[in-house]
């Protein structure tokens, strides 16, 4: 359980906007351990979702290196990325990018669309169980624009599961959630670790912070903290202790 | 298993599409309905003009006279007397590839029968001139190579004639009427022909055997043409040719003189006027492939738009996992049946709107099967193409990049 799953080495990642270089990440270094709870803390614009989004294959940094399970990504081919994707990340978008007009059910359903080794009776079931795991077994069929912003982070989130992933990379998974729906993903989120997922959390609020083992804290593109957190709270027993009237679903 | 997958999703992502794929198809759907239509139309016309020359008798052959330029005022042919007997009889002797040949001599006058009276034409010939046209009888019979011999003063008349002098409908079968004052009898009456291709009535006719015609009419010892019919349409060029040495012998025309004569067959003039319904085929095919090419472009248009919209998708499915050949697989698969429909939907609609064209408005047209697939085919690669390019430039693209596209 100690392998290092994430391997990053002064990772640098430089926007050019015509004459002007942004760099939204200034040379970064840290590991994440097979089975880690990593929050991933920093005001607007420190670089939380540029750093995520190349631990999630989906961008590639400018300069520096990334080893994802022992693999420098330099060395992996487009397809073999977009495997990696497919099969061992969970990733929840800022901005939930779930398709217009399609089902709920449909939506989660989609990675595994991409994976031939499953078929449509398991891919069916699997979407089904990741809602209802997020809370969302009564609306299958409805479409995001039928749905609430929370409920359409939700479907993101069960999109991110659907595939068993080793990694769940979440940027802001909760930003439109209540307390208590927040607290509940996060006793699902605690779950999955407990069996084993890596999760790497971004997030603003301290409060969902002290749901993890881990934290770093990014400013300007540079990480200025990375602590252990000694008393990692429960979500299961803090969303026993919210008062009952505050019923969310 | 990978490939049902692909369909699956592209299935979904046209039904999630409806209005974008609809205006896609309907781009197709009349570049190829028009293109088929208008070259129906362009087709139907020329055969239409082709069976009508052909209808007068496709492997006719005429010998008129013709005036050489070695006489310095040329002469009307219809003036000229160097056509004779002595040459329908050479020619009828020694041609092979004529089936059948008449001398003829026509003239005008006026058809009397009681107080009725009518201009018209009228034709000497031999029996075998309606062998020649292809003319049938309505009643009655044709006159006999004996009663050519002996110079009978028996006719048969057209329709028109018919109407004009008989206008109290009685049969004119056994009647007698006056042409020029010449009695003749009625022996029959020929089947209605309508015009020709000229607007020429080719029911208003007088027939009756040449002798009698040259004697008592027109009071003449040459002829004015000789017709002939070649053994088969494909026989009549040569036969021409034969025809033409036959003549250059009976009128001793040396090899460096002009003929004195002409011998056309129907072939020519049916070529003429193909030439000139090409002409609008020509027009219609440009008329069609500016269309084409329009249709082409806003198939274009959509197909093009309409990829780089779903940029946004293409990063989502690529995040995913989907991998950039599954990207361009489904949208392959997607313009393929967007394509292919909307070309089938184009020939059922073009195909139908020929039918209506010919049903209601009356016009001639017979569908050309190389515009059905130069249509078909060149609406669906456009369609292919533009459906494929921009989706390979978008799969090409890292996820992050192709999902903050707006
Ligand atoms: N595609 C891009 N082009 C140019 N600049 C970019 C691009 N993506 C990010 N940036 C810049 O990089 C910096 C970091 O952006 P990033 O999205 O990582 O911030 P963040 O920490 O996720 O902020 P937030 O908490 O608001 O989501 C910002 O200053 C942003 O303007
Ligand atoms: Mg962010």
């Amino acid at each position: 359980m100690n392998k290092e799953i994430i391997k990053i080495e002064d990772l640098k990642r430089e926007f050019t906007m015509g004459n002007e270089t942004v760099h939204a990440l200034k040379g970064i270094s840290f590991n994440i351990k097979e089975g880690e709870f990593v929050t991933i803390m920093g005001s607007s614009g420190s670089g939380k979702s540029t750093l995520l989004n190349i631990l999630g294959c989906l961008d590639k940094p400018t300069s520096g290196t990334y080893e994802i399970d022992g693999v420098n990504m330099k060395d992996l081919s487009r397809n073999e990325l977009a495997t990696i994707r497919n099969e061992k990340i969970g990733f929840i978008f800022q901005s939930y990018n779930l398709l217009p007009r399609t089902s709920a059910i449909e939506n989660v359903e989609l990675p595994l669309l991409y994976n031939s080794k499953i078929s449509t009776e398991e891919r069916r079931k699997r979407a089904i169980n990741a809602l209802e795991m997020v809370g969302l077994g009564d609306r299958l069929h409805h479409t995001p624009s039928q749905l609430s912003g929370g409920q359409q982070q939700r479907v993101a989130i069960a999109r991110s599961l659907v595939n068993n992933p080793v990694m769940i990379l979440a940027d802001e998974a909760t930003g439109n959630l209540d307390t208590r729906t927040s607290y509940e993903i996060m006793a699902l989120f605690q779950d999955l670790n407990k069996q084993g997922i890596t999760i790497t959390f971004v997030t603003h609020e301290p409060d969902i912070a002290a749901f993890s083992k881990r934290t770093i804290v990014l400013k300007d593109g540079s990480i200025i903290k990375d602590y252990k957190n000694h008393t990692v709270l429960s979500a299961t027993e803090q969303l026993a202790g919210l008062p009952q009237e505050e019923h969310s679903l | 298993m990978r490939l049902l997958n692909l369909l699956k999703i592209a299935y979904k992502a046209i039904v999630l599409n409806k209005l974008r794929t609809l205006l896609t198809m309907l781009g197709i759907i009349i570049g190829v309905a028009s293109v088929i239509a208008m070259l129906a139309i362009g087709e139907g016309s020329k055969e239409s003009i082709r069976a009508n020359i052909s209808s007068m008798g496709s492997n006719i052959i005429t010998i008129r006279p013709e005036s050489t330029s070695s006489g310095g005022v040329r002469a009307s042919a219809d003036e000229m007397q160097t056509l004779t007997l002595k040459d329908y009889e050479a020619i009828n002797a020694q041609a092979t590839l004529l089936s059948y040949a008449t001398p003829l001599v026509n003239g005008k006058g006026q058809i009397i029968n009681g107080s009725n009276n009518w201009p018209s034409s009228i034709y000497g010939v031999n029996p075998d001139y309606l062998n020649i046209k292809v003319i049938d009888l309505q009643s009655g019979s044709m006159f006999t190579d004996a009663e050519v011999k002996s110079a009978s003063k028996v006719a048969l008349i057209g329709q028109t004639v018919v109407d004009n002098v008989f206008p109290d409908g009685q049969d004119p079968v056994g009647q007698m009427i006056r042409f020029n004052n010449i009695p003749f009898k009625v022996i029959g009456v020929l089947e209605v022909k309508g015009e020709n291709t000229f607007g020429q009535d080719q029911d208003d006719v007088v027939i009756a055997p040449y002798t009698t015609v040259q004697k008592r009419i027109l009071a003449i010892d040459y002829i004015n043409q000789i017709m002939a019919s070649a053994v088969s349409e494909n026989d009549a060029p040569n036969a021409v040719t034969e025809v033409s040495e036959i003549m250059r012998a009976q009128h001793k025309i040396s090899a460096s003189d002009e003929d004195d004569f002409s011998v056309r067959s129907m072939e020519e003039l049916i070529s003429t006027f193909s030439s000139t319904s090409e002409m609008l085929t020509i027009l219609l095919v440009a008329v069609a492939s500016i269309s084409l090419l329009i249709g082409g472009i806003g198939i274009m248009n959509i197909m093009y738009v309409s990829v780089k919209e779903r940029t946004k998708e293409i990063g989502l499915r690529m995040a995913v996992g989907g991998k950039g050949s599954d990207i361009l697989m489904q949208f392959l698969i997607e313009a393929i049946l967007i394509s292919v429909t909307g070309g089938a939907l184009g020939v059922l609609l073009g195909l139908g709107s020929t039918v209506f064209i010919e049903k209601f408005i009356n016009w001639p047209t017979s569908v050309a099967l190389y515009s059905i697939i130069i249509s078909f085919a060149v609406c669906a690669i456009t369609g292919i193409f533009f459906g494929w390019y921009p989706a390979r430039k978008a799969s090409a693209l890292d996820p992050i990049t192709a999902l903050r596209y707006e």
